[in-house]
């Protein structure tokens, strides 16, 4: 069911969704958080209500969609409301906020958050420059940001670092957990021996590369690098060196992935890239403080840019060369210049911050 | 290499799964309902969620002429018509690439030797380390021969390195001395340890959730105890009958086939103390302690009932007597339903009854633990306000519709003291269950990781047929059991087994 109040006020908003509840017997009370979505009025806030009604499955929550539209417009604030069937296992809210009050968010958000529930923001998009400092992110105890969506991914994962307070969080970490998940299972079998040297080859502007290494820079206190791939999606290829061979998993496709280990058969796995819907699931079922991505975003910049250590798409075996740390950073930046080129859209944003990033 | 602590893992990172080491899964009778079902599409849904080994290999053995890609075919359509998770070839590619087929019998040793190569095989193209897990998907009378053929061609064998696990299915047994045989059977081969025995309730997670309401919570432990608890009522009644399941049922009856292991495991868990951790040894002491504290009163006629299903009128169809079902005796003296009263001799439960009952064709499908407390000591209104008010209960229910309901009295609306009855619907499960695991899977992983917290140990066993067999025996020396309409909540007698004590069963 979907109840539309134009140009209104949250009290009406609240008054109303007591009527729904009334005349529509009761609907469950068993909401476990709220979940503010903060994005800009477009044809992409429907895909984010989408995955948040899915994710409400699992965590059956309130959703409160803000979407901001034009700042010329006179103040006004249209409400939609959604339940049943339309909402998954939510009751989403969508406040359309245009004029003045599309930067007065906060004051529509506070009267229609449930009582003595966490509250979850979400930018889907662009996130501020600063999450907890936003008025949105003042609500929360979780912000939950994507800088693979942004548009400018490496730079919006160096904010992340700058800003990072307990709470936060980003889904470029949420997308690795299947890969940190094999990687970590790799390692609880023998032999038992110490890592030596990480690296970490992906997509010139995925995060989640960054991340990666990151985290084996924080866990591992060995040498670690990050090249750029010239084909694949995200991330194409880790290798862990240790002294009876590596372990590595390459993924050239974004869908299988193949695990090579001294003295065991090649095993496949398959490791797609997950969509929006599983990492915001993810995300709900944790509410404290992230200490491990905490650990991998400030270890970002320990990380060595290298150049990519054996084409990935070739033998997976072959293991990176021992890499020159942070002296590869000129011939580096040249080494990238074609693969940026080939999507020029990205390509001029790109190429000054990741020089920065190191 | 106990020193090793693998860099990668910290308990703080709650995010990483579990996937379990490198192993493979042997499944003993593919071809029946329970593999299609459940087992296959549990492994699909577990190698879809990344929790599976990478190179997981997956054998069946069975008697049919197939070959690894029949049976390939076979697990493939099984995945697609009954997985939880959506179907992706790559998933699916990388599954079965490590499916294998072993076609003979029982009593074969070629065929088991053939296994053991296959498994060999596995270990050399697939990396599963000689770590294999044995599914005994067959009736208990073959657990001697297949458990035999496993040790003779070396398949049992373990070592430090390597893990051999035997996964069996309930019926365990038909009653103590059956029971201890099979234990005797499998613990030959198999140490206990290395034995997993599925009672797939334990895997649900509502029933794990009766743990985290009970102990994560101040609210209800401090009335979880005869002070203030009435009696506690666990209901699990289906609404289907039986057809097509004679030659399993047929001889068995209700309280064998669930008040033994399904009934009996959600008690021990509603009465036991709260143990010390939860460490898998920490909380199986607990539920022995429990289970060797109960036993069911005498006179058995008074506080057990049974009963079985005559044809006629159910939801709007006319359905068949169990007599009428195909496969039963025509005198079959099976029960259908069954209910028993147990008393916990503890200090927190001591002149609680705890009343258990099971059925099939009962008046919808349900299954729940009501605890019911006692009325307020004092009620300072007059006698006519409380009339209407009944007894507070806190129902867990554990399916369909899990969740928890509480009754507690409330005002009525209105110029007069009046208090009724209200219900507070907790609703969680509503939604939680799409996304939650199946049973099979939660189960399958904690067998392939090793983890035996969710499933009942020999001595479990042996002590819930020690409280059921003196009923059982009493029963066998009667005829024919009452019997109760379709659709009904059971026969007359089980009705009587509670208002001789002033109590009644709760509608669910």
């Amino acid at each position: 069911m979907i109840i539309d109040l134009p140009s209104t006020t949250t009290a009406q908003v609240n008054s109303k969704l007591v009527e729904v509840r009334e005349t529509g017997g009761a609907v469950a009370l068993g909401r476990v958080l709220t979940l503010v979505i903060v994005t800009d009025d477009s044809a992409k806030t429907e895909d984010a209500i989408q995955a948040a009604n899915e994710a409400s499955r699992e965590h059956p929550c309130r959703v409160i969609v803000l979407a901001r539209g034009a700042r010329k417009a006179a103040a006004r604030l249209d409400a939609q409301i959604r339940v049943g069937g339309d909402a998954g296992a939510s009751d989403v809210i969508v406040l359309r906020l245009y004029g003045p009050l599309a930067d007065q968010a906060a004051s529509c958000v506070v009267p229609l958050l449930l009582p003595d529930a966490p509250v979850v923001a979400w930018w889907p998009s662009e996130a501020p420059e600063v999450p907890a400092e936003d008025a949105i992110g003042q609500l929360a105890t979780r912000r939950i940001t994507d800088s693979a969506a942004e548009k400018n991914p490496i730079k919006a994962l160096e904010a992340r670092r700058k800003s990072y307070v307990d709470g936060d969080t980003d889904l470029a970490w949420t997308r690795l957990t299947n890969w940190r998940a094999q990687l970590a299972s790799a390692l609880d079998l023998p032999p038992y021996e110490k890592v030596t040297q990480a690296a970490v080859v992906g997509e010139a502007d995925s995060p989640s590369s960054e991340l990666l290494a990151g985290w084996f820079a924080s866990r591992l206190n060995v040498p670690v690098s990050r090249a750029k791939a010239t084909t694949g999606e995200g991330i194409v290829q880790v290798t862990l060196t240790r002294r009876s061979g590596a372990v590595d998993l390459l993924r050239p496709d974004g869908k299988t992935g193949t695990l090579t280990q001294p003295g065991q058969p090649d095993r496949r796995i398959a490791l797609q890239r997950r969509s929006v819907k599983d990492c915001l699931a993810e995300e709900l079922r944790r509410l404290d403080p992230d200490e491990i991505y905490e650990a991998a975003l400030k270890a970002v910049p320990k990380v060595a840019k290298g150049r990519p250590g054996g084409a990935p798409a070739a033998k997976p075996a072959a293991k990176p060369a021992a890499k020159p740390a942070a002296k590869a950073k000129v011939p580096e930046a040249k080494e990238a210049a074609p693969a940026a080129e080939a999507k020029p859209k990205r390509a001029a944003a790109k190429k000054a911050p990741a020089k920065a990033d190191s | 290499m106990s020193s090793w602590r693998n860099p990668l893992r910290d308990e703080r990172d709650k995010r990483l799964p579990r996937i379990a080491g490198p192993c493979g899964l042997v499944i003993f009778g593919v071809t029946g309902d329970l593999s299609r079902k459940k087992l296959m599409p549990a492994i699909y849904d577990l190698a879809n969620r990344g929790l599976l080994p990478p190179g997981f290999a997956l054998t069946g053995f069975a008697r049919r002429d197939w070959a690894n890609e029949d049976f390939g075919e076979v697990v493939h359509q099984a995945v697609k018509d009954h997985a939880r998770t959506p179907y992706r070839p790559e998933v699916w590619n990388q599954l079965s690439e490590g499916i294998r087929f072993v076609q003979g019998t029982f009593d074969d040793d070629n065929a088991f030797d053939n296994l053991a190569k296959t498994v060999r095989e596995l270990d050399e193209q697939r990396g599963t380390g000689g770590n294999h897990a044995f599914y005994l998907s067959i009736p208990p009378s073959a657990f001697p021969v297949v458990t035999k053929q496993l040790a003779r061609a070396g398949l049992a064998e373990q070592d430090a390195e390597q893990w051999r696990r035997v996964v069996i299915e309930k019926p365990f047994g038909h009653d103590l001395k059956s029971a201890k045989e099979l234990n005797n059977v499998v613990n030959d081969v198999f140490p206990e340890d290395s034995v997993f025995r599925i009672d797939h309730y334990l895997g649900k997670e509502t029933v794990q959730n009766i743990l985290a309401l009970r102990f994560a919570n101040q609210m209800f432990e401090p009335i979880w105890n005869a002070n203030y608890v009435d009696h506690v009522q666990i209901t699990m009644a289906e609404d289907i009958g039986l057809g097509g399941r004679a030659g399993y049922y047929d001889g068995i009856g209700a309280a064998r086939d669930v008040i033994q292991n399904h009934l009996l495991q959600l008690m021990a868990l509603t009465a036991m103390e709260e143990p010390v951790s939860f460490h898998p040894r920490a909380l199986r002491a607990e539920k022995i302690k429990v289970l060797s504290a109960a036993r069911v009163p005498t006179p058995y006629d008074e506080t057990c009932a049974r009963g079985q299903y005559v044809g006629g009128w159910q939801g709007g169809q006319k359905v068949p007597g169990l007599l009428e079902e195909g496969g039963f005796a025509k005198d079959s003296k099976t029960e259908t339903y069954a209910a028993i009263t147990l008393e916990i001799n503890t200090r927190r439960w001591a002149g609680v009854p705890f009343y258990l009952r099971h059925g099939k064709r009962l008046g919808r499908k349900v299954t729940e633990i009501a605890v019911v407390f006692k009325r307020a000591p004092h009620l300072p209104f007059d006698s006519t306000a409380t009339e209407e008010l009944g007894q507070n209960a806190l129902v867990i229910r554990v399916q369909p519709d899990e969740g928890v309901t509480m009754r507690f009295g409330s005002k009525v609306p209105g110029n007069a003291m009046e208090v009724r009855d209200v219900t507070m619907d907790f609703g969680y499960g509503h939604a939680f269950t799409e996304s939650s695991p199946e049973a099979y899977e939660r189960l399958i992983l904690d067998v392939l990781l090793g983890e035996p917290s969710l499933f009942p140990m020999n001595e479990e066993v042996e002590l819930s047929w020690e409280i059921l067999d003196p009923v059982l025996y009493n029963w066998a020396k009667q005829g024919m059991p009452e019997s109760y309409a379709p659709g009904s909540w059971g026969p007359p007698s089980a009705d009587q087994m509670l208002t001789r004590t002033g109590r009644h069963w709760r509608r669910p």
